[in-house]
Formats: C-alpha cells, structure tokens, sequence
C-alpha cells in the first residue's frame, strides 16, 4: 500500500509538472484529491490494515495529499501568472499614436505684455486703473498741460466727436481722473492700461488703434532717481537681468523734466543688430517727473507733492520680444498668429 | 531743423568732427537724426569752363564743348543741357569721376563723338530737384565768373559741408534758427557764441516818410517794423547764400528773397519783403480778415478770408496772410526797385489757425506758431537791410516805421540747490549748477545756495522752477543721476475684483479652447447696428478717415466675424474666437456715451477632432451653452442662470436663446444666421454675446461647504413622452419642484423623436437621484417622492411615462 501510494504521488507530481493550462490543472485535482480519487480509495481501505500500520498508512497518505496539493497551488499561481501577463501582452497599444487632444486657447501677444506688466507693478505696490476710450477734451489733454491751441497737440492727431469729446489718444487721461478720486492726498501709485486711439493710416508700423500702459507715482519725496531705479527694475524683469537702461532728455507737455528712455538690446547684448539698428539701445519709454500744472489741477499741492510718471507701448514690447515685423497682426487675428503664444 | 556744420561753425567754435557734434547734441536734449555729409558720393567733380560749343553732328540735342578742366588740354565733352553756353564756368566730371548713387564717368562715345567728362546739374550733384533754383532746374548748374578752373567743384560749390538734422520737440523751438542751436551748442562745448556784427549806412531820408505802421489786432500782432529800402537791384544772391539756403530745405529765388529767408534761418524770426511800388498806398494796417474777404497768395491761389484770419492790409485790401504767405500783387519781383521790409511779432494761435485752414504750412508759419523771440524782431530786420545793402546794392532809409504795444518782460526765477538735488535724487554742488547756468547764457546770480535766474527771451520755454532743473539734468548728463526706489509709505498692489474675475474669465475660455481675439472699436455704420444687446444711438466721429472706420462699436461680434471670415479665407475651419471690450452705449441725453464691457464669442469648425479613433465633434449650439455654463459655475451663477427660446435679428430663430441672470438680461447665444453665414461666407457659427459687469459683479451666493453624503442614494429613470414643444428645462423645473428635497440630482440622458412616438411628440429620458442627508433613505421613500414627480409632470405636461 506504501508503495501504491508513492507511485500515486509521482505520477500526480508528474501531471502536475506537465499541465499547461488551469483546466488541466484542475482536472489533475480533481483526479488524485478529489472523493473518488485514489487517494481517498487508498484510504478506504485502511481498514483491512494492521492497527500498527493504520496510522503510518493514514499519516503517509495525508502527506502525499499536501504535497500533491501544494504542488498544484504552485503550479496554479504560476499558470495564473503567465495568463495574466499573456493577456497583457494581447493589451498592447502604440503609444505613439496621437492622444486626444485637449483643445486649448490662449491670451493675446499683447494680453501676455500687459498681463506680465501688470503684475510685475502689482508687486511692487501698484494697483491698475482703468478709464473712459472716450474722452474730454478736459482730461485728455487740458488736465495735462495740453491747452487748447497747444502746439504740442500736434504730435497726436486725435479722433473728434464733438468739439468737446474724443477718443482718448493717450492712457494718461486716467491719471488725470485717478488723481482727482484721490483727493490731494498721497500716496498714488497706479498703471493704467487701456487702448488708445490716433488718426494714422493703418500700416506695417502705424495702427489708428494701438494700446499703452503709463505708470504714475505721487508721493512727498519722489526723486528722479526713483524713476530711474523703478524703471531700471522693470526693464531687467521683463528683458532680462543683465539690462541696463538709459534716459535721454525729451519733451512731454505733461511732465517736466521729460526723458525718454532707451533699454539695453536684449538680443545683442549691446554689440549691435538691427533690432537695436546698430545702436545697442532701444527706445521702450517715454517718462518724466510730473508737471506741477497736472498735480495742481487734479488738486494735489504741488509744494508738498512730486511725482513721475511713464508711458509705453505693448505692440512694441510685443514686437520687440517676439520680433513681430507688423503692427497688423495684432488686430488681424490670424489663428496661426495668436496660437504662437501660448507661453507668452 | 537742418544745419549746416560749416555756417554753425561761424558762430561757436567746433573742435570736434560732426559727428561727434551730433552725439553730444542728442545726449543733451535735442535728438540728431541724421549727420549727412553733403558731397556724399562725389568724386572727381571740378570747376570747367566752356571754350567752346558746337552742334553734335549726328544728334539735334545734343552739344559738343570743348572744356578746360584746369589739367593739360582742353576735353571734349558731349553735353545734352539746352544751357550750355561758351564762356560758362561749369561743374564737370572727369572721367573716373563718382556721382551719386555710385554713377562711375567713363571716356564714352556719344553717338560717334568722343566725350571725356560729364559737365553736372545739381541735380546730378545730389541736390533735391525742388530746392535747385529755377534758372538751373533744367540745365547745368553754371558758376559765377568768379569761380576758378581746376578747382574741386565740391569746395566752390560750399558742398564740402556736413547737415545735421535736428528732431526737435515742441518745446525747443528757440533751436529753429542758427543763433539758437549755436546757444545750444555753446552751452553743450562750453564755448561762447559770436554773433553777427550788424552795421549799414543808413540815408537820411525816413522809412516814416514813406509808410505808417497801424494795427487794428493788437492781441495777434502786438509788433510790427516796417523799413523801406530803396534803389534795390534784384539778382541772384551770392553762391555761398544760396547754397546755405539749399542745405536748410529752402530753394534759392533772388537777392531779396533769399536774405528774408537767410534771416529767418538765422534768427528765427520770419520776415517778410513787399514792393513797396506795388503795395498800393503808404499805409500798412493789421487787422482781422473781413468775413468773405479774398487774397491771392504767392502761391497764385486765392484764399477765402473769414474773421479768423490776420491780414496785413493797405489799408484797403490784404496784401498778405500775416505770417503764413505774401500776396501775389506786392511780391517782389526782377524790376522791383523799393523793398518795404516787414518784421513782425505775430501770435502763435492765429498763425495756426490760417495755416490749418489753408494747407499753409511754411517756414515762416512753423516758426510763429512755435513762438519767436520778441527780441530778435528788430535785430533781425536790421541784419535783412544790412544783407540787402550789400547783396542788392540797396539803399537803407532811416529808421523804421512801428507799432509798439507791448513788454518783453524777462522771466525771474528762483531756485534753490536743494530743491534741485531733491528733484532729481543728487547731490550736485553749487557750484556745478551755476556754472550750467552759465555756460546756457541764464543771467544767474547765487546766494547761499540760491539762484535768482533771469531767463533770456529766446528760450520761451523755460518758465517755471522744473523747467530749470531739466535744463540743469541733462547738461549734468543723465548718465550720472543714481538708480533708488521711492521710499515713502508702503501701498498693497492688487487687482480689484472685478480685474481678477474678469482674468479668471479669460482664462476659463482660453482653456476651454477660444483664443483671445482683439478687434477695432471703430466700425461702420452698417456694422454698428448689428447684433446689439441695448438700443442706441450711434456715437460718430466728426472726422472719420473712412466710412468703414466711422462709427463706434454696439458689438463686438461683427468685427469677430470679420475675424472668422478672414481665417476661413486663409483655410482655417476650426476658428473659436473670444473678445473682452468696451462697446460705446449712447442717447442723445449723453454728452459722452456709456462704456460696458462685452464678452463675446464666436465658435466654428470641430470641437473635437480625434479622427483615428472616430471622435469628431463639431461646434454646435451645446457645445457653446456647455462652456457658457461652465463659465457661469466658475462664477457661482450656474443655478440663476436661465436660457429662453429667442429671436433675433441675424440669428437662427431656432437656435437661439437669450440668457437671464435671476431674471435680467444678459446677452444670447445662438447660430448665426444662414443668410449672415452665406454674407460672410461662413459655414454653421455659433456666436454669443455676455453683458461682462452684469455677469462680474452680480453677487454671488458665498462659498459654503455642504457636507460629503454619507448614506446611499437611490436614482430612478424615467422616460416621459410629451409634446415637441415642450421644453426640457420647463420640464426639468417641475421634475424639481415635486421631487422635494430628497430629490438631489436630475440629469437628462436621452431625447428621442421618431415615428414610435407618433406625431408632434418627443420623449425625454431622466435620471433622478434621491438620498437623504441624515439617513438610509427607503425604496418606500424614494418611491413616494417619484411619485409626486411622475404626478406633476402628468399633470402639468400631460407626460406619458414611456415604458
């Protein structure tokens, strides 16, 4: 019986080796372990056995029963395995096929500009001030040291409705107004950004519409050198860390003295390219102190009070930085155009 | 402002190249575009005199010269000017002469006859055509006798110079005149200035004798000089002159003219000759035109007056637009012998006005308008008789006649070091500042650190305390003033709300897949009044530069739809455009009108486009109202949002809706138009238009966190057919309001049309979820309120539950 037991034990072991597949695995288990099996045969008819021999038998047969039964889970975890990883391989995908897109948009060349500005002034203290396209004569350019008949109404042919209305032409007329709301009392540090209008002909460097973005500062103390030193920080934050910038004497009615002011060339480094027209400077600004006339009519003490003020233009910025050759593009819309600056 | 190196070098000494001039001038405050070298390009190019001309055998037009060239023999020269004369001294090219525009001179054959040279107009020299003189605009340019064989002609012909072209600001007008710039310079070089010494023999009779001076305007023409020079002899003015002339933009004409000219170049102040033989009586009054008056110009145009006008008169009639132009009648002309010779201080304003009204824009006019300097009025007409005296042989009478009706007050300004250095953040010593004051010729005189400043008449613009800081900074230089940052008390930087919403939208959309588009605000009259959300009427300009740019924008969707259209025609079809701006409101109450800001948007072509696994979703009217209400839940509106069934004009009036926000109007979504689509030329676009403040700034119901459910819901679908015309929202409200408060979810998964149903009938599936916050809700209580839902729509719809 010790001998028919351990035939039964190899031969399963031997089954169990050779199964290639669960179902055959089963049926093996079935076979050697199950009620009918010979296993369970062997052990009905212990009782014809010696009492001496009966445990021996018994305790033989429960062994081979575990190992075959072992041997079985074993192979079973390994075939299960081998399923598994078979039907994976039939999952295969080319995964360099397209993925689906997540259709995307994104903010205008010149949002990016002002966006980007806004936030660098916002940072050091500024809030944003927005105002009227259409303007007063008033603010746009009396409040500004612009009376009529000024000849420096020249420089900036303006749109007229009435005699009396127009549309804005510069982004200053809201420094006028925000000066007002605040009443003579500092300190007012603000940007205003806003489109602005002027009579040209449309073409590759004139808009009748373009935008700006001016800065006033209004405060007890305000030096010229803080208008350098402000600037200085703006231009290294948006053209890079190595810029330098320089100011140049210029004319505005609205500010005394005037400056306008030159970047170092980002793309060159100062050795001369033609986006710096061989110079190694590129004018971004126009900037002074304000006039004492523009603090006085927006009643603030022009004794206690200074300030500064700056004013430049985002289509140049824009073009600048990204070395846009067409001052159309921005009001054009080109799909092809506005999907360039998604990380702008 | 062109100036001549050479003539500016008679008034301060220049000890540096032009260039180097030029760069200090543009650090100093007065932009030099341009340093040009006069004789640019020119080689080779000397005086010659004609010994002979014959005609060319073989070529009507054209003469053969024998010229001395200054060198061995005679040369021949084949010459095609009709001009050309024996005995004339004239430019010639020899042959490896270089012209302009790098034009070499070859030994040629000119229809069989050799020619050795090219004898030059100015214009081959590189002089601009409307600046050479009329005897010369058509020929060769012929020297005076005087000129000398052999010589470079560059050198006689004053050409051996530099111009410096001077951008200059508003303000700087006292730089539109020789003695300014050389101010200017002196002031930049630490160098004096020469003026010119101004001496004649005048005779005994007196110009009062000959004319009275009245002036009716005394406002516009505060001063006026007349002086009478007689026994004058109209000739060309000497080369020298001429050609100072040229370099400054001004083409020579006669003695006479040209020293007017020549002395307002110099001074800055305009003067005027008449002849005085033709001037029509011994009276000069100044007045305001008279309403209809007319006068013919020098230019040979007649000008209709009106009172805006200042006229210089006869007494009678005008006989010139005062400081704008001379009139035709009393123009000096070759037989002029009197020369009445006009200095006047006319205002700015009515200059102005004249040269705007007319198209006028001259020398004289550009200078008066800027202001000119009331003391150089007679110091410049004094310097015109002694030029006179000595170029046109004329006689000088005594004196002047005048009208006098006003002070030059010199301007007084004090200042302090110390407000100085506080303007500008320096530490400039005194001493420094009152050596710029110096060196700007300021009568300065300084007292512990205080400088009483006298300003001089020419500089008009230097008026207040700031203005002489300026001048102290940029004679400092620029360069030297530190970098600091306002010290002061601190202010918070940040976006209002409306800013930082109005950004959280545009972000939105932009990831939603709409590009930011920016369009004109200025539109035409036909597109203004398309697809508008309020009435109103049409802000204009006076003066529009084109109907398409004429009027200002009530929407900002026909200019989108330009976009869209543009886009198509560069073959774009997937175009999904969003824009934020301002649209001009208006009623005739308004002295300006309203500004609102609008968000719109315009979406065609795909939404998805996954072609290799079959996902292709085009732009529908869904597709626009699910960003729209994704917008609205960003914003926390979702659940006071309405969407009703619209018409409007341009639009699909089936696909359209208006929107309301807790029951106002806030703009629509909707397909365009076919027939707007087919003008366009635009296939299927959905187009929508938001009041932007009204969606910004509506309160929204706070941020509250509801709590997570803990207990398992129960969802019910039902199925109800009702009429087509029912509308899934009406429906989905009732479904609401029976459901009760167990009711938490309705979601629609299915519409269904189709012959099954029968006629005029739709099925529209839902799914409803039910759950209690605070416990396991029963099937027994779901199915209560289920009931109360299929109840209400029964009754209210009368809905079938399909089964």
């Amino acid at each position: 019986m010790q001998e028919e037991l351990t035939k039964l034990r190899d031969e399963a072991l031997q089954k169990v080796r050779e199964a290639t597949d669960l179902k055959q695995l089963q049926n093996i288990r079935v076979q050697y372990l199950g009620k009918k099996g010979p296993i369970t045969e062997v052990l009905r008819g212990m009782g014809k056995l010696s009492k001496e021999e009966r445990p021996k038998i018994g305790a033989l047969a429960n062994e081979i029963r575990e190992v075959i039964a072992g041997e079985i889970t074993s192979k079973q975890e390994q075939l299960e395995k081998a399923e598994i990883e078979k039907k994976l391989q039939q999952e295969t995908i080319d995964v360099t096929l397209p993925g689906r897109p997540v259709r995307t948009g994104n903010h205008h060349p010149l949002q990016a500009v002002i966006e980007e500005i806004e936030d660098l002034f916002i940072g050091m203290g500024y809030t944003v001030e927005e105002g009227p396209e259409v303007e007063t004569d008033y603010y746009n350019f009396e409040a500004l040291n612009l009376p009529k008949g000024h000849p420096a109404r020249d420089m900036q042919d303006s749109f007229y409705i009435t005699d009396e209305i127009l549309l804005r032409t510069h982004t200053s007329p809201v420094q006028a107004r925000t000066l007002e709301k605040y009443k003579g009392k500092g300190p007012v540090k603000i940007i205003c950004p806003g489109k602005v209008y002027r009579r040209d002909t449309d073409d590759a460097t004139h808009s009748h519409q373009f935008t700006q973005i001016e800065g006033l500062v209004v405060d007890e103390n305000i030096r010229m050198s803080d208008l350098k030193g402000t600037l200085e920080v703006f231009a290294k934050k948006l053209f890079g860390e190595d810029r330098q910038i320089r100011l140049r004497p210029s004319f505005f009615p609205f500010t005394e003295p005037s400056v306008e002011v030159d970047v170092s060339c980002f793309k060159c480094s100062m050795k001369g390219c033609h986006v710096c027209k061989g110079t190694g400077w590129i004018e971004i600004l126009g900037a002074g102190m304000v006039h004492p006339n523009v603090l006085e009519m927006a009643g603030f003490d022009s004794k206690k009070y200074r300030g500064f003020a700056f004013g430049m233009g985002p289509e140049r910025i824009a073009m600048l930085k990204y070395g846009i050759d067409d001052i159309r593009h921005f009001y054009t819309n080109d799909v092809r155009f506005l999907k360039q600056f998604k990380q702008a | 402002m062109f100036v001549s190196y050479k003539w500016l070098s008679e008034y301060v000494d220049l000890d540096i190249s032009p260039e180097e001039l030029a760069e200090k001038i543009t650090k100093s405050g007065i932009e030099v575009e341009n340093v040009q070298a006069v004789n640019e390009g020119i080689k080779d190019v000397v005086v010659g005199q004609v010994l002979e001309k014959e005609q060319h055998p073989n070529a009507e037009k054209l003469s053969k010269c024998l010229v001395d060239i200054g060198e061995g023999e005679p040369v021949q020269i084949i010459c095609g000017a009709q001009n050309v004369e024996k005995g004339q001294k004239v430019p010639v090219a020899k042959v490896g002469a270089v012209l302009p525009g790098n034009f070499k001179i070859k030994r040629a054959k000119l229809r069989g006859e050799e020619s050795n040279g090219m004898i030059c107009s100015l214009q081959e020299l590189g002089i601009e055509g409307k600046l050479v003189p009329k005897e010369f605009s058509d020929g060769i340019f012929v020297f005076p006798s005087d000129a000398e064989v052999g010589k470079n002609a560059m050198e006689q012909l004053f050409m051996d110079d530099y111009v410096l072209e001077l951008g200059l600001t508003p303000n700087r007008s006292d730089c539109l005149s020789m003695i300014g710039v050389a101010y200017e310079v002196a002031a930049i070089l630490k160098k004096e200035v020469r003026k010119p010494e101004v001496h004649y023999e005048a005779a005994e009779e007196k110009a009062t004798d000959y004319i009275t001076v009245n002036v009716e305007a005394k406002e516009d023409n505060p001063f006026y000089i007349a002086k009478i020079i007689k026994n004058v002899k109209i000739a060309p003015s000497p080369l020298w002159m001429q050609m100072r002339l040229i370099k400054a933009g001004i083409r020579p004409h006669n003695n006479v003219v040209d020293i007017t000219n020549y002395c307002l170049l110099e001074y800055g102040q305009p003067l005027h000759a008449f002849d005085y033989d033709r001037f029509g009586s011994k009276e000069i009054l100044v007045r305001r035109a008279h309403d209809g008056e007319t006068i013919v110009t020098l230019d040979d145009q007649e000008r209709k007056l009106t009172s805006d006008h200042l006229v210089i008169t006869n007494g009678k009639v005008p006989v010139a637009l005062a400081g704008v132009m001379g009139g035709a009648d009393s123009e000096v002309r070759d037989d002029t012998t009197t020369v009445l010779l006009e200095a006047a201080y006319f205002k700015g304003s009515v200059v102005r006005k004249a040269s705007k009204d007319f198209g006028l824009r001259s020398e004289a006019s550009l200078r008066f308008e800027k202001g000119v300097d009331p003391n150089r009025v007679k110091a410049a007409a004094e310097r015109a008789a002694q030029l006179i005296a000595k170029y046109a042989s004329g006689t000088v009478l005594e004196g002047e006649a005048e009208f006098h009706d006003f002070s030059i007050e010199k301007k007084v300004i004090t200042i302090s070091a110390e407000k100085i250095n506080n303007v500008l953040g320096t530490n400039i010593a005194v001493d420094e500042i009152k050596e710029i004051f110096d060196r700007l010729q300021f009568e300065t005189v300084e007292e512990n650190g205080l400088f009483t400043v006298t300003v001089p008449t020419r500089r008009g613009d230097i008026a207040i305390e700031e203005d002489l800081i300026e001048e102290v900074a940029r004679l400092y230089g620029y360069d030297y003033i530190p970098s600091t940052l306002p010290e002061g008390s601190s202010t918070s930087g940040a976006l209002t709300d409306y800013q930082l919403k109005r950004r959280k939208v545009r972000r939105f959309l932009e990831g939603a897949g709409l590009y930011q588009a920016i369009t004109y605000s200025l539109t035409s009259k036909e597109k203004a009044g398309q697809f508008t959300l309020e009435t109103s009427s049409f802000t204009q300009l006076a003066l529009p530069m084109s109907e398409e740019r004429s009027v200002l924008r009530l929407s900002l969707l026909p200019h989108l739809l330009e976009s869209v259209k543009y886009n198509k025609a560069r073959q774009i079809d997937d175009i999904h455009l969003y824009e934020i701006g301002s649209v001009f409101i208006s009623d005739d109450a308004l002295e300006k009108p309203l500004e609102k800001e609008r968000l719109s948007g315009v979406m065609t072509g795909h939404y998805v486009y996954h072609p290799w696994q079959g996902e292709k979703t085009k732009v529908d009217f869904y597709v626009v109202k699910g960003i729209l209400d994704g917008l609205f839940d960003l914003l926390g509106l979702l659940d006071e949002i309405e969407y009703k069934q619209a018409k409007r004009e341009g639009l699909h009036p089936g696909r359209t809706a208006d929107i309301y926000l807790n029951g106002s109007f806030i703009g629509f979504v909707g397909e365009l138009n076919p027939e707007v689509e087919k003008e366009y030329d635009l296939d299927e676009t959905y187009v929508f238009e938001l009041k932007l403040a009204d969606l910004i700034q509506y309160e929204a119901k706070p941020v509250i966190y509801t709590p997570i459910p803990r207990f398992p819901s129960i969802t019910r679908d039902i199925a109800l057919v009702v009429d087509q015309h029912v509308h899934a929202g009406e429906l989905q409200e009732t479904i609401r309001e029976a459901g009760g408060k167990l009711l938490k979810e309705i979601s629609i998964f299915d519409v269904y049309e189709g012959e099954r149903l029968g006629a005029g009938k739709k099925s529209i599936a839902f799914s409803l979820r039910y759950y209690d916050p605070e416990r396991t809700l029963t099937d027994e209580e779901a199915a209560k309120a289920h009931e109360k839902v299929i109840k209400a729509v029964e009754e209210k719809f009368s809905a079938v539950l399909r089964s």
